[in-house]
């Protein structure tokens, strides 16, 4: 099934709602992003990922209090659900697994 | 956020837009998404680029899974309030008795005038359906070039270029061919009868779905000598016998019957009484030379019958190949063919030569047009009282959104009470449907023949379908108005003034309806001063007291002979045709000092008396002598026209007396030069039309007899006996020369007498919608009135108080209406139309006065009501 495997997109708007706790709402998101990554992420990119990754079950929202920012709008809270602790965890995993395999001589022009 | 940006908002429909779109659940924090953004953008980029942005995301955000999901449950609760929502409208129609009359009463009046329309469209939208192939049958069209002169686009073609179609074109699976000439007294025995019909080809019956009830379609048409006749031909000519194979007489030549179809239907563009085979026409027209000409353009008419799917395009490569290949066949002269499609006969442009009555689209869009301005104006009195009154009905819906209703259920309240107004309405206006039929069709002569109106099934159900339209357009602002009232502010404070807001609107649609009732009248009355000024028009000769007799075939000496006879007849002149009323007769002239120049001379055939008789005026020579012997012709009378276009002696009458030209090859001597007249009707452009007058004491196809009666009917009944002694076949065809003006321009009279009719139902829809408004504002402000009539006020200054807003109202109304008919008259119609009496400004107030006196006496008669009513009732009730 697709929805087990993270593309890569996924993976890192998870990483952003995980690093950012408790203030993990679409514009912060995406703010976050472009900091860490450079790359420009658009509102519109990123909310159709978070309402594909709330479909799958990996992460779950709530509406925040009314301020009077934001048109007296309110803001919609991000967390990670446990199957999605699960599969960043299983990600990363993955990776540490392939990176260990790597022979050090491999990557060492690389680093050069 | 910051204060000073408090103030900039996004762009309001796009926050609708996303509003209206968005699933509820992910709407509010994708909005304070957008916002967010909308600031930034906002401090970053300014106000416009950000609120561009702004719209550009929302429109980004439609997709699947933003989309809003269909709501059955709302449908439900519209279906099961739909009882409810009939229930009060109801209530509230009988509640409010004046304007539901008012509502009825116009809908019902406006929306005749639409179901005439639609009649008229489902009749002419059904001819020619009754062919099988009818979407496959395509006309062959001429245009007629010569010298590069554009000429009309006709009809027909030539029989040369048919023959080519039919044996050399690859494209068409068959071709129709008619062709005119076949027609007049039919001999069966003793019995003659006078029969009107076409020559035609055998493929006719292919193309066409002509039912034969009796002999081979495929053979009917193909030996020469054979007549198809229709039923009621056969039945004329035969009674009950055996119409087949016997033997029919048409001049000289004898036809044998080889089939009897079915009479055709009324919704057919084509008509006739009979059809004789082509091959029949070969044999007759064997040395006329013309009759096969390339620019021969003026009497057949080619039907091409197409496979499924044909590509047009190749076929009019294939047709101008042929007019490239024929063209240097006639000298100067360019024939251009195109396709017509049969369906489009009966709307499509007014070419020449018709082969039958055609409707014309301009006609169409027109009459539709005005249809749709009386339409929409009645349905601005519905939203003009409905909103009115909305001050009565804020608490019905104050309380219905406060137990849970929708907008949406709100609006399609109202939408469902205007529905049930229209179809109300529609009962009305079908009565006045069969009430006017007979008018309308007997306006003018052709649309009698031409359509029936008859109620079908599928034109009842157009017409419900019409009235629901109808009803939603007249509910839907309304229904808008009322969907937005805050339930709270209903609640709360009744008196809120809501029905004094949209005023504006509601001063637009009052003004909008009565320009439009004054453009209407006030071009009625300058188009009925036209036609009175043609028909009094001074044509350069008298008409007065002629009655021209159309002799069919009959010896015009015999006729006069016993005309002369009678006390009434004071002289008899005969002539070929009736100049004046649209006919035009041509031949062509030269003179010797260019025998190049050939040019283009309008006719007529007369004897010695036509000149005196109708008073036309000779400048110089003499009027024609008479001559026993007439088929030398040697003597012309010319009008100064001739002489200005063939330069014949520096235009000097007395010197161009004894010039010879040439007139259809013979040489002719000039013996006398006349005033110009009209030839051509009098709305026509060029009136130096180059007329000739030509001698002949034998040709004559009219009697022009000059009367002095005083009892014209007692005279017409004694020179109708002589006639019927004479002529026993056909019956007399007499008209007055006056009568014959008037009925060239019939047209105009149609169009003042619809014109004037929907100008009529225009005001009086206005009427109806500026009394309900007067009614209402006088209504609610019958206690101001009262306590200023306590306070001191007299009836006059309170009748300027309640009136000054409407006469307002009604001359911006006048300044809009009068300019733009002014302008339209004089810059569009009237540059296209010759010899126009002027635009009288009398003739532009008398009807916009008209309006304004019945408008203001109408407010008048409410405001002295309402000023007369007694202060101590009305504030007792306090």
């Amino acid at each position: 099934m697709k929805g087990t495997n993270l593309g890569e997109f996924e993976e890192l708007v998870l990483l952003t709602i995980a690093s950012l706790v408790n203030d993990a709402y679409s514009v912060a998101i995406c703010d976050e992003i472009e900091q860490h990554t450079g790359r420009a992420a658009k509102l519109g990119v990123v909310h159709a990922v978070l309402n594909r990754l709330e479909e799958k079950g990996l992460i779950k929202s709530k509406l925040g209090e009314a301020t009077k920012t934001r048109g007296g709008k309110r803001k919609r809270f991000y967390t990670l659900t446990v199957p999605g602790k699960t599969s960043l965890v299983r990600a990363k995993d993955m990776r540490d697994q392939l990176w260990d395999k790597i022979p050090a001589f491999v990557l060492k022009s690389a680093s050069i | 956020m910051n204060n000073e940006n408090r103030n900039i908002h996004p762009p309001r429909w796009a926050e609708r837009l996303l509003g209206w779109y968005c699933r509820p659940e992910l709407l509010e924090d994708l909005q304070g998404d957008l916002n967010e953004y909308f600031d930034r953008n906002v401090k970053s980029k300014g106000t416009r680029r950000a609120k561009l942005i702004y719209t550009i995301d929302v429109l980004k955000f439609f997709r699947i899974y933003t989309i809003r999901k269909f709501e059955f449950i709302n449908l439900l609760i519209n279906w099961l309030m739909l009882g409810s929502y009939i229930k009060t409208s109801g209530r509230n129609i009988v509640r409010n008795k004046l304007f539901s009359t008012i509502n009825i009463v116009g809908l019902a009046i406006s929306m005749s005038v639409g179901l005439m329309m639609i009649g008229v469209l489902s009749d002419i939208f059904s001819y020619d359906k009754f062919n099988e192939h009818h979407s496959r049958i395509y006309r062959v069209t001429s245009d007629y070039k010569y010298l590069n002169e554009r000429g009309n686009t006709l009809a027909t073609t030539s029989l040369k270029a048919a023959k080519a179609i039919e044996e050399n074109f690859s494209i068409p699976e068959e071709v129709a061919i008619f062709h005119h000439g076949f027609e007049g007294d039919l001999k069966a025995g003793e019995k003659a009868i006078p029969l009107k019909g076409y020559w035609a080809n055998e493929s006719l019956f292919k193309v066409f779905s002509f039912h034969l009830l009796k002999g081979n379609p495929a053979t009917a048409l193909k030996a020469p000598y054979s007549v198809v006749l229709t039923e009621t031909s056969a039945l004329k000519l035969f009674g009950n016998e055996e119409p087949l194979n016997k033997v029919i007489a048409l001049g000289k030549e004898q036809y044998s019957v080889t089939g009897v179809m079915k009479d055709l239907p009324k919704f057919s563009h084509v008509h006739f009484d009979m059809l004789g085979s082509l091959s029949t026409n070969e044999i007759l027209s064997k040395d006329s030379k013309d009759e096969m000409a390339w620019d021969n353009v003026w009497g057949t008419w080619v039907y091409l019958l197409l496979p499924p799917n044909a590509n047009l395009r190749n076929l009019k490569t294939n047709l101008d190949q042929l007019s490239a290949k024929e063209d240097p066949s006639v000298k100067n002269t360019h024939v251009e063919l195109s396709l017509q499609a049969l369906d489009g006969i009966m709307l499509g442009p007014d070419l020449g030569n018709q082969i039958g009555k055609t409707m014309g689209g301009s006609m169409v869009w027109i009459f539709g047009g005005l249809a749709f301005v009386v339409i929409l104006s009645a349905c601005f009195n519905y939203t003009n009282l409905s909103i009115a009154r909305s001050l009565r009905r804020t608490r019905e819906v104050g309380i219905r959104k406060v137990i849970g209703a929708l907008k949406s259920h709100v609006i399609s309240q109202f939408v469902v009470e205007a529905v049930l107004i229209s179809i109300g309405s529609l009962l009305v206006s079908l009565l006045l449907f069969l009430l006017l039929r007979p008018y309308f069709l007997s306006v003018e002569e052709s649309l009698q023949a031409m359509l029936s109106l008859q109620l079908s099934p599928v034109l009842i159900a157009y017409f419900v379908l019409f009235a629901i339209v109808v009803g939603m357009a007249a509910g839907f602002f309304p229904a808008l108005f009322f969907s937005k009232i805050n339930a709270i502010h209903a609640l709360k404070d009744l008196s809120a003034g809501l029905g004094f807001k949209k005023l504006t609107t509601r001063k637009v649609l009052i003004v909008f309806q009565y320009s439009i009732s004054i453009i209407l009248i006030t071009s009625t009355v300058i188009i009925y001063k036209q036609y009175k000024h043609f028909l009094a028009f001074d044509l350069g000769f008298k008409t007065e007291n002629i009655l021209n007799i159309s002799l069919q075939g009959n010896k015009p000496e015999v006729l006069k002979k016993e005309l002369n006879e009678l006390p009434e007849v004071k002289e008899i002149s005969q002539s070929v045709m009736v100049t004046s009323v649209g006919n035009y007769w041509g031949t062509y002239m030269k003179y010797y000092t260019n025998p190049d120049d050939s040019a283009m001379v309008y006719y007529n055939t007369v004897d010695e008396h036509y000149l005196p008789l109708h008073e036309h005026k000779l400048i110089a020579g003499r009027n024609f002598n008479p001559k026993l012997d007439s088929a030398n012709e040697t003597e012309v009378i010319v009008n100064q026209a001739v002489l200005k276009r063939f330069k014949i002696m520096e235009q000097k009458p007395e010197k161009a007396i004894g010039e010879i030209v040439k007139v259809d090859h013979k040489d002719v001597q000039i013996i006398g030069v006349m005033q110009d007249f009209h030839y051509g009707r009098a709305n026509n452009r060029n009136m130096e039309n180059e007329v000739i007058l030509r001698y002949s004491s034998k040709k004559a196809y009219l009697l022009n007899v000059k009367i002095e009666s005083a009892d014209i009917l007692a005279t017409h009944a004694k020179i109708e006996a002589i006639w019927r002694k004479i002529d026993p076949v056909h019956t007399l065809d007499a008209k007055f020369y006056s009568e014959q003006i008037e009925k060239s321009f019939a047209g105009l009279k149609a169009s003042v007498k619809v014109a004037g009719f929907i100008a009529f139902l225009a005001i009086g829809i206005a009427s109806l919608g500026l009394l309900g408004m007067v009614v209402f504002t006088t209504e609610t402000r019958l206690k101001e009135i009262s306590i200023r009539k306590v306070l001191g006020a007299n009836e006059a200054s309170l009748l300027f108080m309640l009136g000054k807003g409407f006469f307002l109202l009604l001359m911006i109304a006048s300044a809009i209406g009068l300019p733009i008919t002014y302008l339209f008259f004089d810059q569009l119609l009237f540059q296209e139309l010759a010899n126009h009496a002027p635009i009288a400004f009398g003739d532009l107030f008398i009807g916009a006065g008209a309006i304004l006196v019945v408008a203001i006496s109408m407010i008048c008669l409410q405001a002295f009501k309402a000023s007369r009513a007694n202060p101590a009732q009305v504030l007792k009730t306090e």
